[in-house]
């Protein structure tokens, strides 16, 4: 006998309605912190009026995106989302990894663990903190890089946070010092899983430690890799906002280096006054990262399926 | 690895304290401009070895503790009660996903997962929650956006769920008549602390070292919690000055950058002493969660 749609669903409800009541909890959540927002970015073809809302304020079509893509800034904030996170990707990558293999080869297992809680701690501490150790080293009268180290060594003293030059490779250095600890541990992770046997029989071939790492280690992690990564580059639009606007003190004369889509916004929404503008940021922030993260998967298919997210 | 040779253990070795010591040192630096003097701190700038140490910046927090120990209170009430709801909203929601046999789970699945691909950004949802919810100056405002439910923990919990729990010990508890909530708690959560302790940890750090939340959607200093406290201390040079007039005796002049240092230090040990608790689940946690799910 041929079951209706609706029998077959008031029959899983019957039988699973706990299971589903559970759920809802989460899906409400999700709908609404989720979800409502998403009907919000209609706001970047509207001309924003607080008085009139979000409904009521006036359509303006392109306007927003018009200006926004007049001005210098748009360019620099999406070469600055992207260069940063394609640097951050790479060479976090190929540290992490590093660290993973050489953690793995450590022998005593009290310093093993002894390492690996250490390098998580810079992991743990929140972007506030950073910008206290940041400005402790970077501070122009009596930072420790300036008082400490260049002042004895008969140089002048740098003003860091006007001198936009050393930025992003100090944004680089803090992203790597801060992320490496926990990505490490998930390389690690998937090492201590590669069957011992590859290495013995790779030993027996005469095998160096070096061919052991290129013909048996990076194989092993090579799944691993590609998932971090893509779910790297699907957030390759995003950035760490706390790293590009605490850390640098919102500095002014910075921004060249430091706007990010994120900043930007933030700005435009709570400084600038400038909704429009930062709607429209936002909704191609969301839209071209959405492409991003699609297209970033049908390449992994392509390339090695049971790595896809979906 | 097979066939290990003694320099190359060797040069491991040095390279993993240069490493920790790197990771190490600039909390060590902070530590001590907390304890050395104002004037020290001023003229010679930061330095491993100050001139004159001085404990002015503790004993001011301990005298003037009111807006300090205030922080503490509203950060340690959000993680605990944040932490605690977001792992119940995180397990309720694993837990049905995780059974094979639940019609609708795919489409429950993706509903979770397309969260992770697409979403509206700030601008709709500082306006949701401060026009819809009204969410300035409360403490839900620290509680309740973003933190409260992450689809990339739901996944994982899901996965070690799948991976871990075989459906002939949840069809047995079933069968002895447990219902499904009892199943979850006395049978299925028993068998899960490694992610249970992975994603309370990652779950407390995303609340005690939230300070967004804060930037968005608090200006009243009594809901500041202790990284909006220190955001705010550190942006605005005043911010001590002020807070502070009430309770200092007029002849002692304020140790402010000595008193910023040891605030950042307050800041960051709770976490500190948590993690060794939950360092040993850890890896086991994100491992099974993260990587075979």
């Amino acid at each position: 006998m041929e079951k209706t749609v609706w029998q077959r669903f008031t029959r899983a409800i019957r039988k699973f309605w706990p299971l589903y009541l559970m759920a809802a909890l989460g899906l409400l959540y999700l709908f609404i912190n989720n979800y409502m927002p998403m009907a919000g970015l209609v706001l970047a073809f509207k001309q924003y009026n607080a008085r009139k809302g979000i409904w009521g304020s006036d359509f303006n079509g392109l306007k927003n995106f018009e200006f926004l893509f007049k001005t210098r800034d748009a360019w620099i904030i999406t070469r600055n989302t992207i260069a940063y996170n394609a640097v951050f990707i790479v060479l976090g990558t190929i540290f992490s990894v590093t660290v993973a293999i050489l953690l793995n080869e450590v022998r005593s297992a009290k310093a093993k663990k002894l390492y690996q809680t250490v390098t998580l701690i810079p992991y743990m501490v929140s972007i506030v903190v950073v910008s206290y150790l940041a400005n402790a080293l970077l501070a122009t009268d009596n930072g420790f890089i300036n008082t400490q180290v260049l002042a004895p060594l008969g140089q002048d003293p740098v003003a860091w946070y006007t001198t936009p030059g050393p930025w992003p490779v100090i944004l680089v250095l803090i992203n790597l010092w801060k992320g490496f600890g926990y990505s490490s541990i998930i390389y690690f992770a998937t090492l201590v899983g590669i069957n011992r046997e590859y290495y013995e029989a790779a030993v027996i071939d005469g095998a160096s430690w070096w061919q052991q790492v290129t013909h048996v280690t990076l194989p092993g992690l090579k799944n691993t890799i590609i998932t971090m990564t893509l779910l790297s580059v699907g957030r390759i639009f995003y950035s760490d906002f706390g790293l590009f606007y605490q850390v640098p003190m919102n500095s002014g004369p910075l921004y060249d280096v430091t706007n990010t889509i994120d900043t930007y916004v933030y700005r435009g929404l709570m400084q600038n006054n400038n909704i429009g503008m930062a709607s429209a940021a936002g909704f191609y922030q969301s839209l071209v990262g959405f492409a991003l993260v699609l297209a970033a998967n049908t390449i992994v298919k392509k390339i090695s399926p049971e790595n896809a997210l979906y | 690895m097979v066939e290990k040779n003694k320099g190359l253990q060797g040069a491991i070795h040095i390279f993993f304290i240069l490493l920790t010591l790197l990771c190490v040192v600039p909390f060590l630096l902070l530590i001590i401009a907390s304890i050395t003097s104002e004037s020290a701190l001023i003229h010679d700038g930061y330095s491993f070895f100050p001139k004159e140490f001085s404990a002015d910046a503790y004993r001011f927090l301990l005298l003037d503790s009111g807006s300090i120990v205030k922080g503490y209170g509203i950060s340690a009430l959000v993680t605990v009660v944040g932490t605690l709801c977001n792992m119940t909203l995180t397990t309720l929601l694993a837990y049905p996903l995780s059974r094979q046999n639940l019609p609708g789970r795919n489409i429950i699945a993706f509903v979770v997962f397309f969260t992770m691909l697409f979403n509206g950004g700030l601008v709709p949802s500082y306006m949701m929650w401060t026009q819809i919810f009204h969410i300035k100056n409360t403490i839900a405002a620290l509680l309740v956006p973003n933190l409260m439910l992450s689809a990339f923990n739901v996944i994982m919990m899901r996965s070690y769920f799948t991976s871990n729990i075989p459906d002939a010990v949840i069809d047995a508890a079933r069968i002895d008549g447990a219902s499904e909530i009892r199943t979850l708690i006395q049978v299925v959560l028993p068998m899960s602390v490694p992610i249970l302790a992975t994603l309370a940890l990652l779950a407390g750090l995303g609340y005690w070292n939230d300070w967004l939340n804060g930037l968005y959607y608090i200006s009243d200093n009594n809901l500041y919690s202790i990284q909006v406290l220190l955001y705010q201390m550190l942006t605005k040079a005043d911010f001590l000055k002020s807070s502070a007039a009430s309770a200092l005796p007029v002849n002692i002049s304020l140790p402010s950058t000595g008193i910023r240092m040891a605030v950042a230090v307050l800041g960051t040990v709770p976490m500190l002493l948590v993690y060794p608790f939950f360092q040993r689940y850890l890896v086991r946690g994100i491992v099974i969660g993260a990587v075979k799910g």
